[in-house]
């Protein structure tokens, strides 16, 4: 599940890498501006500062952040007192980690073989072009949408497919699908105002 | 032992010998591309593939070891016709730049191309256009021309230790780069450039800076002189096809002369001032309890740029005499100028070193513009040296014997080892134990710092008090031994080593980044035992004797440690933490 954006990981990672909170003092300040970096310190805490959790460490770290600053990374290394070029490595590896930030939707369209030959590019084409992003660029500049494709999302008998967050919409046209973005960002609105 | 046939040839092998190096036992070439004799296997190009009888897939022969059995077929030609395909899969990612590369002539992809003959244009070519990295001075990034082989991200992490460079994402875009998309110079990186000597293209190679030289030894108003480094003398001959160990120090005077330079010193010769300089430090530190012990050397520039970086609670144990190519630059602009009347603004002093680092260490700190001026101004590598004598027309295998200038230029069986590993301790060694008995050793040679073991150890009898020394070379080596200082410490026991000497390439100076190609353990021995002949062929072996070296005390510096010695022959360490950003 994607957390809902608080004051903190909407505007962190902030602060000077060269000056991290000291793993053992957990900085006490002001609540209102929580420290930086002591979020990361409480999830290392958590897996006992070992070098063998780094995985988990990460998948825990991107859904505090929606994705891996690389500042955050610095400051992963060090306190699992490995190099940083290790962590980068695991960090680039895996899909599931982003290293530039991801919006506040993920918008997952299967290209599976079913979808593929049930005309799913025309669906990604369109989604694209609503939300104004592209391969290269899959985030949207209001942060809101991530489109991603997947390769296979098993549900084959409801091709073509589109994952909206965790909702699965089935036999779907480009037309329905920007009905779905639609009544996502009507709720955005809403919670807006 | 294990049992086996390769293309039907008898083979018999200990247990755990890759089929590789069985067939290289039985004169079979299998091809390689990323297989590195200093590095264990990846399997990451997939040239090596080899058939086992009966077996329904094509095996690696790097990393598969013989087994009992086993009927390995080498080439046939559904085999070399996959080789080929992996070959034109590489290429199709590489640039077709071959005439204007680096490693043009002396690149491992090239020369395999030519072996295939594969036809160049009848590639379809994907090259992703990156900008090369050329942040740090010392060495180059072409990142186009990289074949992922993995050979320097494993020089990097496994042997120095460093992690400058690692793999980054992963499938088609793996990428080999310094993690989290910095520069090099932003990086942990140490410049000691055994990437470059490990990439089998030209992918990483040092920067060449020859056109500097050139345009100094054209220039009129210039005086240039040049220095040779204690290595370069026994590795140079492998760019013309001598074996590995060769010593052409005459020839190497001879040529440099004839390249133009106004006058040829020695790096030897300032070998043994720097070892006169470090020898009274340890006194200071051992005899009369002046200072921390260990003391630990530091002539080599990666070492102390890591030490800077990741050891720097070392920093007070630093032996502060400068390396010997900074102490000849700085006594070329000021004693040798002053003793000829030459304006040192007009002399130009150019070093051949073995190592891409050299070329970091000349601006490395303020000190190392001790003469008013910049006391080295470029330090080029054993293979621009090569490249530079080849384009020069001289036809260096043949001339007659040279003769290096005086003042700077004698040397004693003491500074040539300083390219070897263990050589600084033993060239030490040698004049420490004279300065604290006033006595010369009855035998000079101190074989237990010597060979090719990662850390070696020794206690040496000095007036009747051990002194322990311990000597590591390659990076990752370092750990461990001050690890062990560090324990005694916080124990507040007493300290396991009173002297350390580290230099950061495996086999020391001779196996250099900056040497050339093809360097193995094998070569690494050649080249040292070359500089133990030249020593032991020297009429003096101690620094403390170099008449030369006892003449600029007498006519310049005054005492080692001397206030003019402080000023010209010493620097100073900071500490730089990693990450801070």
């Amino acid at each position: 599940m994607i957390s809902s954006p608080t004051p903190e990981n909407q505007g962190r990672p902030a602060g000077d890498v060269s000056a991290p909170p000291a793993p053992q003092k957990a900085a006490p300040k002001p609540s209102s501006t929580p420290a930086p970096f002591s979020r990361v310190s409480h999830i290392l805490e958590k897996h006992g500062r070992k070098p063998s959790r780094l995985v988990p460490i990460l998948q825990e770290v991107q859904e505090e952040y929606r994705y891996l600053p690389s500042e955050v990374l610095s400051f992963v290394a060090r306190s699992l007192n490995v190099a940083p070029a290790r962590v980068f490595g695991v960090a680039t590896f895996y899909a599931h980690f982003a290293i530039k930030p991801k919006g506040r939707h993920l918008v997952r369209l299967c290209d599976g073989t079913a979808c593929h030959v049930k005309d799913s590019v025309p669906i990604l084409d369109a989604i694209r072009a609503k939300l104004g992003v592209d391969a290269k660029q899959p985030t949207s500049r209001d942060l809101l949408f991530t489109v991603e494709t997947v390769a296979c999302l098993g549900a084959c008998g409801l091709a073509p497919v589109v994952v909206i967050d965790d909702q699965v919409h089935g036999a779907m046209t480009p037309e329905k699908a920007c009905a779905a973005l639609d009544a996502v960002i009507a709720k955005e609105k809403e919670v807006a105002s | 032992m294990i049992r086996a046939r390769i293309n039907q040839i008898d083979v018999e092998v200990a247990e755990g010998t890759s089929i590789l190096a069985a067939a290289r036992g039985v004169q079979v070439k299998i091809p390689t591309l990323c297989k590195h004799k200093d590095l264990l296997p990846t399997a990451a190009c997939g040239i090596c593939i080899v058939r086992n009888k009966g077996g329904n897939k094509l095996i690696r022969a790097c990393c598969t070891p013989l087994e009992n059995g086993m009927e390995i077929t080498t080439h046939d030609r559904e085999i070399v016709d996959v080789r080929r395909s992996t070959l034109e899969l590489i290429l199709s990612n590489h640039p077709q730049a071959c005439l204007t590369c680096g490693r043009n002539g002396e690149c491992e992809l090239q020369s395999l191309a030519a072996d295939f003959n594969i036809p160049l244009e009848s590639i379809k070519r994907y090259v992703k256009d990156v900008p090369r990295d050329c942040s740090t001075g010392s060495i180059i990034i072409d990142f186009q021309k990289c074949i992922k082989c993995g050979r320097c991200i494993q020089v990097c992490q496994e042997m120095q230790n460093v992690w400058a460079l690692s793999f980054l994402d992963r499938g088609i875009n793996t990428r080999m780069a310094p993690a989290g998309d910095i520069t090099l110079a932003e990086s942990p990186c140490v410049k000691c450039g055994q990437c470059s000597a490990h990439c089998p293209t030209g992918a990483i190679v040092e920067n060449d800076e020859t056109p500097l030289v050139w345009e100094a030894l054209h220039d009129p108003n210039k005086i240039c002189v040049v220095q040779i480094a204690p290595s370069v003398r026994v590795t140079v001959g492998e760019s013309f096809g001598l074996p590995p160990g060769t010593n052409l120090t005459k020839k190497l005077y001879a040529a440099l002369r004839r390249l133009g330079f106004a006058a040829v010193f020695d790096t030897n010769f300032s070998a043994d001032l720097t070892i006169v300089e470090e020898a009274s430090e340890f006194i200071e530190r051992f005899v009369h309890q002046r200072g921390q012990l260990p003391l630990i050397t530091s002539c080599c520039p990666s070492w102390t740029d890591f030490m800077e970086k990741r050891h720097y609670d070392f920093i007070d144990n630093f032996s502060t005499a400068k390396s010997p190519q900074q102490m000849l630059g700085v006594l070329a602009k000021t004693y040798y100028a002053q003793k000829l009347g030459l304006d040192p603004a007009k002399i130009f002093v150019v070093s051949i070193m073995p190592c891409t680092a050299k070329k970091y260490e000349l601006s490395r700190t303020e000190e190392m513009y001790a003469s008013g001026f910049k006391d080295v101004d470029v330090a080029l590598t054993t293979r621009e040296l090569a490249r530079m004598l080849k384009q020069s027309g001289i036809d260096f295998l043949n001339l007659a014997d040279g003769a290096p200038d005086s003042m700077l230029g004698d040397y004693t069986g003491a500074g040539t080892i300083f390219g070897a590993t263990g050589g600084v301790m033993e060239a030490a060694l040698r004049t420490a134990y004279f300065y604290a008995t006033g006595k010369k050793l009855a035998k000079v040679e101190v074989e237990a710092v010597r060979g090719l073991d990662g850390v070696k150890e020794g206690t040496i009898d000095i007036a009747g008090t051990p002194v322990r020394v311990a000597v590591a070379h390659g990076l990752a080596n370092v750990e461990q031994v001050l690890d062990r200082v560090r324990a005694a410490r916080k124990a507040g026991t007493d300290t396991p080593y009173h002297f350390i000497e580290v230099m950061a390439c495996p086999g020391g100076c001779i196996g250099g980044g900056g040497q050339p190609y093809g360097v193995d353990n094998e070569r690494r021995k050649l080249r040292i035992a070359g500089l133990y002949a030249d020593d032991r062929d020297c009429a003096i072996r101690c620094s403390h004797d170099n008449p030369e070296v006892i003449r600029v005390y007498d006519e310049f510096l005054g005492q080692p440690l001397g206030a003019r010695a402080h000023e010209l022959l010493h620097t100073r360490y900071t500490a730089r933490p990693l990450y801070k950003r």
